[in-house]
């Protein structure tokens, strides 16, 4: 099959950074072409390239799309020729319907009077492509993050799309969802369209890629075909790492103690409408020395679980015992919580997380600010001192602890949360998606932090919608559906097929499997 | 470290810090020019600083609020409102000023937590709040002096606003007082730099060369000099002048060095991150907007002391000056960005325009549209120069693998501090 995009050694160089040398992609007509590779290894950079968000000029090489030289300067140019990228970052307009934000700049109109009629129509045909039963005129808002994602994807194919690009489709997606996507993915093929999907999960690129590339350090690696080369998941880490990753896990002998926290019939009503329960009757125990993860499918109530524990910073009509090392918590603030030694590392790192303006000693000591008080004053150099003592022990990337965080890899940003929370010194660490968007090396790092806690004699709970990750760090598993516990698995007894069946259970009047 | 281009980047990136003092002489070498020296007249600085003493206070509180992402605009009706009923009471009910003035400090603490109130624990937009307090306050100014102006203040009262710091020492021609002041201030100003030069050194932070370091403190001491001299050459330091500067200490102090600093900005730059960090974010809300009103009565006591009476139309757009000023000065439409020193020089650059310009005999109007033109320049400056410097974003802007080394001196107690989580700590 003739190559629809042709990429010759593209380089781009910011100050000081070369971000892509001499970068080569050839994508076959009717492909699922796979992009692999560390963050920073260039990929978004090169997809930039390609769609003219980094225009014709700013780059050295050529683009060779469907036979013929292009110069994009901008994404409107790229667009018309039928390339499409989603961002990682949904770029939705919440308040707005689902058809207005399918045609959102590309608008039925005819002399600047929009046709809702037609607007209306096509979007329920392009829903129906895409698998989508909605009303077209439902705000985005109201829709689930696996459903915006299918939103976007009609409104590339309302673009008469040749090459779609997809950034990370799947990060925020549960499992059922990534599933139903990777399936319109392969439909999309069968209807003749080609992408290019950039993913860090590398089983569904091995379940659904054709061929991938793999880029390290903005540079091609190398680029598989799947069937022939027969690619397997440490197939594609031994590229992007240039390493054997014999086990993506660190070595852990666990030392579990006493029980430290118990959670007892928990419930929690939804934080508006207070009638809707969002956690039932939830029991929950963690003891000294161990990891104990939290599974369960998008909705199951898994960050409001959390959070509600984390004085109740979500819900309303929270009732239930909150147990600490013997003593009954009564919490009322996330400041009593922090100062009772719990800790929440948010599930959005950006949003929740960060304050993207401050620099990493500010960020490290952001929660734990109380320690550094001395009389009026904060304790500037022993600021610095903490700040440089967890950028040595976390291996925090920076050329110092002024540095803003908003510089910062996702991974960096992420050792600077952790170092955060490891400020304040908490008895139980709640970890809401650690290793979400960073790459293998750091999510080993984190991996090896987290263990290292553990071995302190800490609680930590581990909320995660990777399975692997899941078996691989955790001593006991609870699985949630609903706001019900409908499981609990020790490490021997856990494997995917079984989580995923207790997390995709039904939860009326059912029996907690064990 | 001295290489030519190093020098440039560093220059580059000092220039939204220096850029707003730059300005600031500009603007007045040109108005020095334009007015044949009247400008820089010992006279004409004195009432270059009275004039203007009650913006720069609001200033103060105002970047404040803008920082922790709200807007205060009931300033002006709050100060017209205090400065009425300190009136009021000082010659209707014969109360002592002294008094007066500390009730009516709390009674504008009091306007502030109502503000603080709606903002913090109902959660209205402080828009919202204090456009309705602008309206409010207005009204209620005329209610209490009864749509006329009231005068006959207390000497002690009205010298807070046109008072100066007494004679001392022998008989100089000049305010003898008033350079001792500047001499000791300019002392701790290098104290101060030093100091902070010295941590930055030694933490291995950037800093400016050794040469640029001592021009900046030159201009400094110079500037403070120069500003004392030529007040000293009429009568010395208005008195009003004397509690702004103090102002200005203590509010820098507390947003630089202290915990509530510390959070305000933090919840300016992600009041969502800083929830979830444990900052009591509506207390800090609300703290923010009750100083505010307490800056906004002080405001008003000194207008109507330097006007020798309260009047229902005092403090008529102090609201928008103050908030020009913050703007001016590079704090940010989002908060989380602004600092107090640079709300005062946007304070001071608005204050000179209007005085370079009223000196020229530039009419009223004119001024207006200058000072529109002006604010609109200063934000767009910042906005420009903001997307010149950040280098790329994105993915091409990801870590580059340069990690400098511990500070030298700091080695030993970074390794032997014992921080929750660094224990045992495992290579891999």
């Amino acid at each position: 099959m003739k190559p629809i995009l042709e990429m010759r050694s593209i380089t781009k160089a910011f100050p000081g950074v070369i971000a892509l040398d001499d970068v080569n992609l050839t994508v076959k007509t009717g492909d699922i072409h796979a992009i692999c590779g560390e963050n920073g290894a260039g990929k978004s950079t090169l997809m930039k390239v390609l769609s003219g968000v980094y225009p014709h000029g700013s780059y050295d090489g050529d683009i060779v799309f469907e036979g013929e030289v292009v110069a994009f300067k901008d994404i409107r140019q790229s667009e018309s020729a039928g390339i499409v990228i989603i961002h990682q970052e949904l770029a939705l307009i919440p308040e707005l319907s689902i058809a207005e934000n399918i045609f959102l700049g590309n608008e039925n109109a005819s002399g600047g009077v929009i046709s809702w009629d037609r607007t209306n129509r096509q979007a329920i045909e392009l829903l129906a492509r895409v698998g989508l039963a909605e009303n077209p005129l439902t705000p985005v808002m109201h829709l689930g993050v696996g459903k915006q994602q299918l939103v976007e994807i009609a409104k590339a194919l309302s673009k008469e799309v040749k090459l779609l690009i997809l950034d990370e489709p799947t990060a925020a997606l549960n499992d059922d969802d990534s599933q139903h996507l990777l399936g319109l993915l392969k439909g999309l093929q069968a209807k003749g369209i080609t992408s290019i999907m950039i993913s860090h999960k590398l089983n569904e690129i091995e379940q659904i890629a054709d061929a991938i590339t793999i880029l390290r350090d903005g540079r091609t690696i190398e680029t598989l075909a799947v069937a022939e080369d027969k690619v397997d998941e440490d197939r594609i880490i031994r590229g992007m790492v240039g390493r054997d990753l014999e086990h993506r896990f660190p070595e852990h002998e666990p030392e579990i103690g006493g029980v430290l926290l118990e959670v007892r019939d928990w419930s929690v009503m939804h934080p508006i409408d207070g009638s809707r329960a969002v956690i039932k009757d939830v029991d929950l125990t963690v003891n000294r020395g161990e990891i104990v993860g939290i599974a369960g499918l998008m909705g199951a109530g898994r960050t409001e679980l959390a959070r509600s524990i984390f004085g109740r910073s979500y819900g309303s009509h929270i009732e239930g015992q909150l147990i600490l090392d013997g003593k009954e918590l009564h919490l009322k603030s996330v400041h009593a919580a922090i100062e009772a030694g719990i800790a929440y590392l948010t599930e959005d790192r950006k949003a929740l997380g960060l304050n993207l303006l401050d620099d990493i000693k500010r960020s490290v000591t952001a929660a734990g600010i109380e320690r550094l008080r001395k009389g009026l004053t904060v304790d500037q150099r022993e600021e610095v001192v903490v700040a440089e003592r967890y950028r040595s022990s976390m291996n925090i990337k920076t050329p110092t602890v002024n540095e803003g965080v908003a510089k910062l890899s996702g991974g960096n940003q992420q050792k600077v949360v952790l170092s955060k929370w490891m400020y304040t010194d908490p008895q139980v660490l709640i970890l809401d998606e650690p290793t979400r968007g960073i790459d293998v090396g750091a999510k080993y790092e984190i991996y090896g932090v987290i263990q290292r806690l553990a071995k302190q004699g800490r609680g930590i709970i581990v909320i995660s919608s990777e399975l692997p990750e899941l078996l691989g760090l955790c001593d006991r598993i609870y699985t949630l559906a609903e706001g019900r516990i409908t499981g609990e698995l020790d490490r021997g007894e856990a494997d995917q097929e079984t989580l995923m069946r207790y997390m995709t259970t039904s939860t009326h009047g059912q029996e907690v499997g064990r | 470290m001295s290489t030519a281009s190093n020098m440039k980047s560093l220059l580059r990136g000092n220039v939204r810090q220096y850029g707003m003092v730059i300005a600031l002489v500009t603007i007045i070498v040109f108005f020095q020019i334009q007015t044949d020296g009247v400008l820089l007249r010992p006279l004409n600085v004195t009432n270059l600083l009275t004039q203007n003493a009650a913006i720069l206070i609001l200033a103060i509180g105002m970047v404040m609020v803008i920082i922790a992402r709200h807007i205060d605009l009931s300033v002006g009706s709050v100060a017209a409102f205090v400065g009425a009923v300190a009136a009021i009471m000082m010659t209707k009910w014969d109360m002592p000023w002294p008094i007066a003035v500390i009730l009516c400090l709390a009674l504008g603490a009091a306007i502030g937590a109502w503000h603080g109130f709606w903002v913090a624990y109902v959660g209205i937009p402080a828009f919202i709040v204090t456009l309705a307090s602008m309206l409010l306050f207005r009204g209620l100014t005329l209610v209490v002096l009864d749509g006329a102006t009231v005068g006959d203040l207390p000497g002690g009262f009205e010298a807070m606003g046109n008072g100066f710091l007494p004679e001392v020492g022998p008989d100089t021609d000049l305010a003898n007082l008033t350079l001792v002041i500047a001499a000791l201030l300019a002392a701790f100003l290098v104290f101060l730099e030093f100091r902070k030069r010295a941590s930055a050194i030694r933490y291995n932070f950037e800093v400016l060369p050794l040469p640029l370091f001592y021009a900046k403190l030159a201009a400094i001491v110079a500037a403070l000099f120069w500003f004392s001299y030529i007040l000293a050459q009429y009568r010395g330091l208005p008195i009003v002048g004397l509690i702004l500067f103090v102002l200005i200490g203590i509010y820098s102090f507390v947003m630089e060095r202290t915990v509530v600093g510390r959070h305000i900005y933090a919840i300016g730059g992600n009041v969502d991150a800083a929830t979830m960090s444990g900052v009591r974010t509506r207390r800090i809300d609300f703290l923010v907007m009750t100083n505010m009103g307490l800056l906004s009565a002080l405001a008003g006591m000194v207008t109507a002391a330097r006007l020798t009476a309260a009047n229902p139309k005092a403090g008529t757009n102090f609201e928008l000056d103050a908030i020009a000023a913050a703007f001016i000065g590079g704090a940010a439409v989002t908060g989380g960005v602004g600092t107090v020193v640079g709300a005062i020089i946007g304070g001071f650059v608005m204050g000179v325009l209007n005085n370079g310009m009223s000196l020229m005999g530039t009419s009223i109007d004119w001024q207006q549209a200058v000072k529109g033109l002006v604010l609109l320049a200063a934000v767009a400056f910042d906005v420009w120069n903001k997307k010149r410097t950040s280098v790329g974003g994105g993915a091409g802007s990801e870590d580059t693998t340069t990690t400098a080394p511990p500070p030298n001196d700091l080695v030993d107690e970074i390794e032997q501090a014992s921080l929750p989580g660094t224990e045992q700590v495992a290579k891999t």
